[in-house]
């Protein structure tokens, strides 16, 4: 009952905010945002799952009721957290707050809106983390977007409306391309399996369940089912050559909007990447190993040479985002413990560390109302915590060790470098790690140019630190990330012992 | 015997919305000086969902499922079953929700009677319709939800688009009650009976070309009264000359009533076996119809600038949908019931958000903001509840999750893939697609556009409670559709199942 419990908080607490008073809905939201976080530590602590959810692992938490049925097979109210989930919703709980205190500062019209959109958003990633049935993760995964396309629309920046219709446009076109990949897949499994279950259906085509289908061979159908579903949850991630969504939205988009957006919503697209397609369909995810290994070497490389180019610092973090869910794609790839294991993990530092940056970024555009990297120098000067705290971000960024990046970036690699079922893998890996030069190029020379030297900035009014609720929430996600670089077993086992199963499942040829 | 009761407590529903009617006039000659809207409203308000509580008390009681076995009155011109309750659930609801509306939609003093039992004789009808069980109860029942919607779409006399819009209903709606009233003789002529059961029986030799025109016939009349192609042309210029919450009470009962007679004549006159055999592959027509319908309602709902004709192209749309449950049927499909129990499900669905984004229009005229999408920039800036409830609504009839239009969809499509009809679905998967773009529009002005003038707005400045009750009860309904689906779904398809 913990996680209904946990979901159902969060929509009450959503409504009660969306009418709340302006004058105090932003305190409220804080306030009431750190139950979720409370439950979430809660469900840690008890958490006694085992395995991996998919592949008949102990479900944590699991909770299953029968709510209709459609052709033949029952939707089910089903939900659970393996060692996959758990980290991924301890995650979401945890940056929600720190976004909302974020806000206090720049959003000032319609703020119970915001707050109330914030947590709404919060219930279903929740519920996107949790759902063990393909209908109800597929109305959470999609209720997601809803939150999402207002906030951007109403509280963005100058071209908020191109932003948020952009991202509409390019999720939904990938949700509908998941979704006929998967029915397509349930279709050929026919009356082998009887409900919407993931676990059920993992099983099924694990068994060699899956018929021809319309004259179709079942081979056919689980290669395109597998590409459909790659190419709208690729949407989501998002990789070269269909990232051009991000930078538009993250620009636009006010500073917390931005945290639960690279610190959560991309991790969707990841999780569900290892959830669908390298969970359910291993044998199509080997054998196209090597062009998704190169669209993930593209997409390291490719997002950071983007953002070597940019001015706008948060244009500069977008686009090292691409080239982070990069690694991860790669992990995922290599179908080794290591390779699994530190993308799941990579997943979580990512969203700590980028959800740092965003934060940072913003906090020093609330004081200069510029992002450019000409327009400003020296700010050491005048923010010295908030640069410091920015500063130690970025080299978390590049991989500095007794970092949570630079865990997740070292078992990917140590994962990838030998892995087996993948040709080429230490020419993949090698590429890869070149990714991390380039992103230490393109953040030092930002910082060096904005950060250091005499201030400089050309304003009408006294730039001076940020507030204490500005900076608090960056001070608790720097400590968050060097514990999980120090200790990141805290996590790291949990994910290894769900990941195994996944790797077992894949048959090495050669 | 109905509960112990007299058999004719079946028809309950469709008496109490007469009876509404009734009260609704003698109210009205009571106190003809104080014009209120606010009694006709409550009385038609009341009236009606009792009507609603009535089916719904009929229905989980049992009465008319394939259990108990449908109850068969005046010598079997009537016959109530799950199917007549499940189609006289969404008359009622809907017309609970326009004469709500209505209160605040139209000023005292305009002859609100008129308005009020118009609407509920035209109910009367519809709840008639949907327990018709003779082609000649069919025909009249048609009439009497016919007549009434003439005058309701001119209701505004004084205003030259609702009056044309009225003339033009007319013209296309006495045309088409003529040709079908043609196709129910010819039928007649070919098979000498009237009651549905004794036409499928009926012996037809060397007939077959009589009724086989006699069907095509028929089929006109259906897609008239559901605005289906061929017979849709006259649905934009109604839905949009007429006063909106009259488009809402077109758009919704209306166009269910025309499925009701689609639904229940055509597999109980016609069986499936029958019409193959006899070579008047009925079937084969409503896919053509649906596919054509639906393709052209979506894309000509795309380029629209107006809200309420954009509405009015998506409700043929719609139209296209729900006829793939006469579409997609095979003799012994083994979905033949779900297909059909989906369409239902969709109707009802559909019932609810389509009369709550034609009740926004109603609002929006109400407040005079304009027409356009333009128009509606903004516009949740000063009105943020109905904002939100529009959204549901845009979102729901897309086929977006997490809203019911979601899963009426899905399963709809789903169904019509179990019995053999890809392409149909594939055809509804690639118009909700297109849909979803005019459906964002709307959206996309509401919240995201902003007002072309800083005094735009100024016009929202009556909050309108009765509108802002129906429009939010819709909303409501139609997101708690989504985890209440499986009883409306079990419900439709059992009744659906006792066709075949």
């Amino acid at each position: 009952m913990i996680l209904e419990a946990l979901i159902g908080f969060t929509f009450l607490a959503a409504l009660v905010v969306l009418v709340a008073p302006d004058a105090w809905a932003g305190r409220l939201a804080a306030a009431v945002s750190l139950v979720p976080f409370a439950g979430a530590l809660y469900a840690w602590s008890q958490f006694d799952g085992a395995g991996n959810a998919l592949t008949g692992g102990t479900i944590a938490f699991e909770s299953r009721v029968e709510w209709i049925e459609v052709g033949g097979r029952t939707v089910s109210w089903f939900v659970g957290l393996d060692g996959i989930s758990l980290p991924l919703v301890v995650l979401t709980t945890f940056l929600v707050p720190l976004a909302i205190l974020s806000a206090w500062t720049p959003i000032d019209e319609r703020q119970s809106q915001f707050y109330g959109l914030m947590l709404f958003m919060e219930a279903n990633l929740l519920g996107v983390f949790t759902a063990l049935d393909f209908f109800v993760w597929f109305i959470f995964w999609e209720a997601v977007l809803v939150p999402m396309y207002f906030l951007i629309g109403i509280w963005g920046g100058p071209r908020r409306k191109y932003a948020a219709i952009k991202f509409f446009v390019y999720t939904n076109a990938a949700s509908l391309l998941m979704f006929i990949g998967f029915t397509a897949l349930t279709f050929a499994l026919g009356e082998s399996v009887d409900s919407f279950g993931l676990p059920a259906i993992t099983a099924a085509i694990a068994a060699g369940e899956l018929s021809t289908w319309f004259g179709i061979a079942p081979g056919t159908i689980a290669m395109g089912a597998f590409l459909a579903m790659f190419a709208g949850f690729a949407v989501k991630v998002p990789v070269v050559p269909v990232h051009t969504w991000l930078p538009d939205a993250h620009v636009e988009a006010p500073t917390p909007v931005s945290v639960l957006l690279a610190g959560v919503l991309l991790k969707m697209g990841t999780y569900a990447l290892l959830r669908y397609n390298f969970t359910m369909l291993p044998d199509q995810a080997a054998a196209l190993a090597v062009p998704i290994a190169a669209i993930a070497v593209i997409s390291v490389i490719y997002g950071a040479m983007l953002a070597l180019a940019q001015k706008d610092l948060k244009r500069i973090v977008a686009y090292s985002s691409v080239s982070s869910m990069g690694y991860v794609i790669l992990g995922l790839v290599v179908f080794t413990e290591y390779g699994v294991g530190g993308a799941t993990f990579q997943m979580v530092a990512h969203g700590l560390i980028s959800g740092l940056m965003f934060m940072a970024v913003g906090v020093v555009y609330n004081a200069t109302h510029t992002r450019m990297v000409g327009d400003m120098a020296g700010m050491a000067d005048r923010m010295p915590v908030t640069v410091g705290i920015l500063v130690a971000g970025a080299f978390g960024y590049m991989g500095l060790p007794l970092m949570a990046g630079f865990a997740g970036e070292f078992f990917i690699f140590v994962g990838s470098f030998g892995a087996p079922s993948l040709p080429y893998a230490p020419v993949f890996t090698a590429l890869a790690m070149f990714g991390i030069v380039i992103v230490a190029g393109y953040l030092l020379s930002a910082m060096q140019s904005t950060l250091f030297g005499p201030f400089d900035l050309e304003t009408d009014y006294e730039v001076g630190p940020a507030a204490f609720h500005d900076v608090a929430p960056l001070a608790v996600l720097l400590v968050a990330i060097i514990v999980l670089g120090v200790a990141p077993d805290i996590f790291f086992e949990m994910i290894r012992d769900a990941a195994l199963p996944v790797v077992e499942g894949v048959t090495i040829d050669g | 015997m109905v509960n112990g009761l007299p058999g004719v407590t079946a028809l309950l529903p469709a008496l109490l919305l007469a009876a509404t009617g009734l009260a609704l006039l003698l109210v009205d000659t009571i106190r003809p000086d104080a014009r209120s809207n606010t009694s006709m409203a409550i009385v038609g308000a009341v009236g009606s969902l009792a009507a609603l509580a009535a089916t719904v008390w009929l229905t989980a009681t049992g009465v008319g499922s394939a259990d108990a076995g449908a109850v068969y009155l005046f010598s079997d011109a009537v016959k109530v079953d799950t199917l007549g309750l499940f189609f006289t659930a969404i008359f009622a609801s809907v017309t609970a929700l326009v004469l709500v509306a209505g209160h605040d939609y139209f000023d005292d003093g305009v002859n609100p009677a008129a308005f009020y039992s118009l609407v509920t004789f035209a109910a009367t009808g519809m709840a008639l319709l949907a327990v018709a069980n003779s082609l000649a109860v069919v025909f009249v029942a048609l009439e009497m939800v016919s007549l009434p919607s003439y005058v309701l779409v001119a209701y505004l006399k004084q205003n030259r688009g609702s009056v044309e819009a009225g003339l033009k209903y007319f013209l296309v709606g006495a045309l088409s009650s003529a040709i079908f009233l043609f196709g129910i003789s010819l039928v007649y002529a070919a098979t000498g009976s009237l009651i549905l059961a004794d036409i499928a029986s009926a012996s037809i030799e060397g007939l077959t070309g009589v009724l086989g025109v006699g069907i095509v016939m028929m089929i006109g009349g259906v897609a008239f009264k559901t605005a289906s192609v061929p017979f849709h042309f006259w649905a934009p210029e109604a839905y949009e000359g007429a006063p909106a919450p009259v488009s809402a009470f077109l758009s919704s009962a209306s166009k269910a009533a025309g499925f009701v007679v689609a639904f229940r004549v055509f597999t109980e006159a016609f069986p499936l076996e029958m019409a193959v055999s006899a070579n008047v592959d009925w079937m084969l027509a409503f896919a053509i119809l649906a596919a054509v319908t639906m393709t052209l309602g979506n894309f000509a709902a795309a380029v629209q600038e107006e809200v309420k004709r954009m509405l009015a192209y998506s409700s043929i749309g719609h139209a296209g949908y729900a006829l793939i449950g006469v579409a997609a049927l095979t003799v012994d499909g083994p979905a033949n019931g779900t297909v059909m129990g989906a369409a239902m499900a969709h109707l009802l669905v559909y019932g609810f958000m389509n009369t709550g984004a034609f009740l926004f229009v109603a609002m929006a005229e109400r407040w005079g903001v304009g027409r356009t999408f333009a128009d509606y920039a903004g516009l949740w800036r000063r009105a943020p509840v109905a904002s939100v409830a529009m959204a549901v609504f845009m979102f729901s009839l897309a086929g977006l999750p997490p809203f019911a239009g979601f899963f009426s969809k899905y399963f709809l499509f789903q169904a019509a893939i179990d019995n053999g009809f890809v392409w149909l679905a594939g055809l509804g998967a690639i118009n909700s697609v297109v849909s979803l773009y005019y459906y964002s529009r709307v959206v996309k002005a509401l919240f995201l556009d902003d007002p072309a003038s800083p005094t735009a707005l100024d016009a929202v400045d009556v909050r309108p409670t009765a509108l802002y009750a129906a429009v939010v009860f819709a909303a409501v309904a139609t997101v708690l559709l989504l985890p209440g689906f499986g009883p409306v779904i079990e419900t439709a398809e059992a009744a659906a199942s006792a066709l075949f």
